[in-house]
């Protein structure tokens, strides 16, 4: 039997969040390289989301100039893996503890279907501080791929 | 707030200001890992050796109390007592620099570049830095300052020799209670009116400057840059953000303590809650643990809410106490009282010749070091909320919107206070220690248990937010101007404060390192002239840009 089966349906995802962190992009060649897979299958667009500060950061001095980055990124990425890209940055006085907040609205706010993210696998921290990825299930109702790091 | 954009034909960054080039990287001296299961990502040496100082500061302090006690004693007294005319005559220079950039082109700019949009509404943003410059001072000198002022001035002066031993403002007035008042009211204001929140905007403005339109890290050495240039990097500028990590911990951790101590007298005078030092060490705990939960939640859904609800309350209990109060008489006493301050302001900031020994140096110098030295903590905090706001809209709002309200609110219970003594003939509120004259006050009002219950609750929040943005703030800066670094850095600061605060508490101190704090005040007076300067230059920058 074929993996998908025959009654797969082409169109069952459209639009893939892909949160990314450009400090530490790094981290999440993994998750990168199983969306572009994912993408080509069902031919969905990927929008790959980063939360800014407004103060400047090591990534760019400004909002503006994260968007451009994020931007190039998002085309580096659709060049070099083959599938349709768009960029969503978002600006949060406080992204340290906004994050998961910020992410959760944003699936809203460009319609996606599935998440597709980094994370880490489960610690004692996520007690406390539960995992972005744990989060973000918890508050969307879109698909949510997780793909650990190691 | 977001912003789309598509995969091609993205626009250049429009409306970025004057960027300065360097060569620096946000968080290239940054150490990151993890303890156990907590990440970490701090700036190196500012984090250890900060952390280190103020815990040697501690054990010394508490190992040898006489000793500590005397050199922090002298050093303030020293700081007071010669460099009176250097803090008031610096204080002067700051005010008339912020009133002169309202009125000059550079007013225009906006911070974050021209087409930056503000992050908080009015309100909002008005709430926090409202909260976290005055909002516990006011609670608690709400009706001591316009009653202490009002009776020394009344007792007119005192002489030993060629020296003035009376506490009167200039030189007092004598039997005259009307003049009394007046000069009373004048010398309140001063202390808490546009001199203050001069050095606030100034220590606000250069952060936001340098950190939003010329795109260097949110720390203090940021602001420095026209002077060090790539040099802030190295020692000049860790020795900077380190001496405002310590002035804004002790500093946090001193009126955690005092304001522990209070809310304690209130509580103990409303409901009989025993005094000391468990009921404090419980008080401090309890605020610490709010104050984390508060760390946790993020400015929007933690300090912002907080400030709002706080700033909603104290404006309930504002109004409140003039309609239940001698409604007329306030309102008239607020003019008055406004129109007095105008009258003596020149008298009052004079910083020569003065006669008034006792109240230039140990009012007005000893506020003028205690606002300076809060100043890196209040304004990076007013910095990290005002992006986008113009330099004008931006002076008006943390310059003269705040000094007005703090008119307002010394007129209304200060007011309250003194129609009690002269008209009512109650000296209750006059007679009582510091922190039970507000509850003093309200209990001549109707409905007291309620309000003076408002009154503690103001307090302890007050207390929290200032716990809350006191973490944000440090943690900042020792992460080297990063805001993204793990939370959990934030519980560290915010325990740390607590656990400062009880060390002192128990062991002894307090006072001890408040009066350092206050030292420290003097080398920040040379910082923020310093500041004024580099202000002027990125604002020239700016406008050389044409932005």
């Amino acid at each position: 039997m074929p993996l998908f089966g025959e009654q797969r349906d082409m169109n069952m995802y459209k639009h893939i969040m892909v949160p990314v962190d450009l400090a530490h992009i790094d981290k999440s060649e993994t998750a990168l390289v199983v969306v572009a897979d994912l993408a080509k299958l069902y031919d969905a667009i990927v929008t790959y989301v980063a939360i800014t500060s407004n103060v400047p950061g090591p990534i760019a001095h400004n909002p503006e100039e994260f968007a451009h980055k994020l931007a190039n990124f998002a085309k580096a990425q659709g060049d070099q893996r083959g599938h349709r890209t768009a960029a969503h940055s978002v600006v949060s006085p406080d992204p340290a503890v906004d994050l998961d907040k910020k992410l959760a609205g944003t699936v809203d706010e460009i319609g996606a279907d599935l998440i597709v993210m980094s994370t880490h696998i489960p610690n004692m921290a996520d007690m406390l501080l539960p995992s972005h990825g744990g989060a973000l299930a918890r508050h969307t109702g879109a698909s949510v791929f997780l793909v650990r790091t190691h | 707030m977001s912003d789309e954009t598509a995969n091609q034909g993205i626009p250049a960054p429009q409306g970025t200001a004057d960027i300065i080039e360097t060569e620096y990287e946000i968080g290239q001296d940054n150490v990151d890992g993890s303890v156990g299961p907590f990440g970490y990502d701090i700036h190196n040496p500012v984090f250890l050796v900060s952390g280190a100082a103020v815990v040697a500061f501690v054990f010394f302090t508490l190992a040898l109390p006489e000793q500590a006690d005397a050199i922090f004693k002298a050093m303030f007294n020293f700081t007071t007592q010669n460099f009176d005319w250097f803090l008031i005559g610096s204080a002067n220079i700051v005010l008339i620099f912020a009133l002169l950039l309202v009125v000059s082109p550079y007013g225009s700019i906006r911070l974050g570049g021209s087409t930056a949009k503000p992050d908080y509404t009015y309100a909002g943003w008005f709430s926090m830095l409202f909260a976290a410059g005055m909002g516990i001072g006011l609670m608690f000198y709400g009706v001591s300052e316009p009653l202490t002022h009002f009776s020394t001035s009344a007792g007119g002066t005192a002489l030993d020799g060629d020296m003035r031993t009376d506490w009167a403002p200039l030189g007092g007035a004598l039997d005259d209670q009307a003049a009394s008042i007046r000069l009373g009211m004048a010398a309140t204001i001063f202390h808490w009116g546009l001199h203050p929140w001069a050095i606030y905007a100034t220590v606000a403005l250069a952060l936001a400057l340098f950190t939003y339109n010329k795109g260097l890290p949110l720390t203090i050495r940021s602001a420095f840059y026209p002077i060090f240039g790539d040099r802030i990097w190295g020692w000049p500028g860790h020795v900077i953000d380190i001496l405002a990590v310590f002035a804004t911990l002790f500093g946090l951790a001193t009126s955690l303590g005092f304001g522990a101590t209070q809310a304690n007298a209130g509580l103990n005078e409303l409901f009989g809650v025993p005094m000391g030092n468990t009921t404090e060490v419980i008080l401090i705990s309890a605020i610490t643990a709010v104050a984390l939960i508060s760390v946790l939640r993020g400015l929007d859904g933690g300090v912002k809410i907080l400030s709002e609800v706080n700033m909603g309350l104290a404006g309930l209990l504002a109004l409140f106490t003039l309609i239940v109060g001698p409604t007329a008489f306030l309102i008239s006493f607020f003019w008055d009282s406004l129109k007095a301050y105008v009258e003596f302001l020149p008298a009052l900031a004079n910083p020569f010749g003065r006669e008034d020994v006792n109240f230039s140096q140990g009012w007005t110098a000893f506020y003028w070091a205690w606002w300076i030295s809060w100043s890196p903590f209040v304004g990076m905090f007013i910095a990290r909320v005002s992006r986008g706001r113009t330099v004008r809209e931006f002076i008006i709002c943390v310059l003269l919107i705040p000094s007005f309200v703090c008119v307002m609110w010394m007129s209304i219970f200060g007011g309250t206070a003194i129609h009690q003594v002269i008209a009512d003939n109650f000296s209750g509120a006059q007679d009582a220690e510091l922190p039970l004259q507000l509850f003093k006050m309200l209990g001549e009002l109707p409905l007291a248990s309620i309000t003076s219950f408002i009154g503690i609750v103001l307090v302890i929040v007050f207390f929290v937010t200032s716990s809350d943005s006191g973490s944000l703030v440090i943690d900042t800066i020792t992460a080297g101007g990063k805001v993204d670094a793990p939370a959990t850095q934030r519980v560290f600061w915010c325990i740390f404060e607590g656990a400062v605060a009880i060390a002192l508490l128990i062991g002894g101190g307090l006072a001890a390192l408040q009066s350092m704090v206050i030292s420290t005040g003097l080398l920040f007076t040379v910082v923020l002239l310093v500041m004024c300067y580099c202000i002027f230059r990125g604002l020239q920058s700016e406008r050389a840009e044409g932005k």
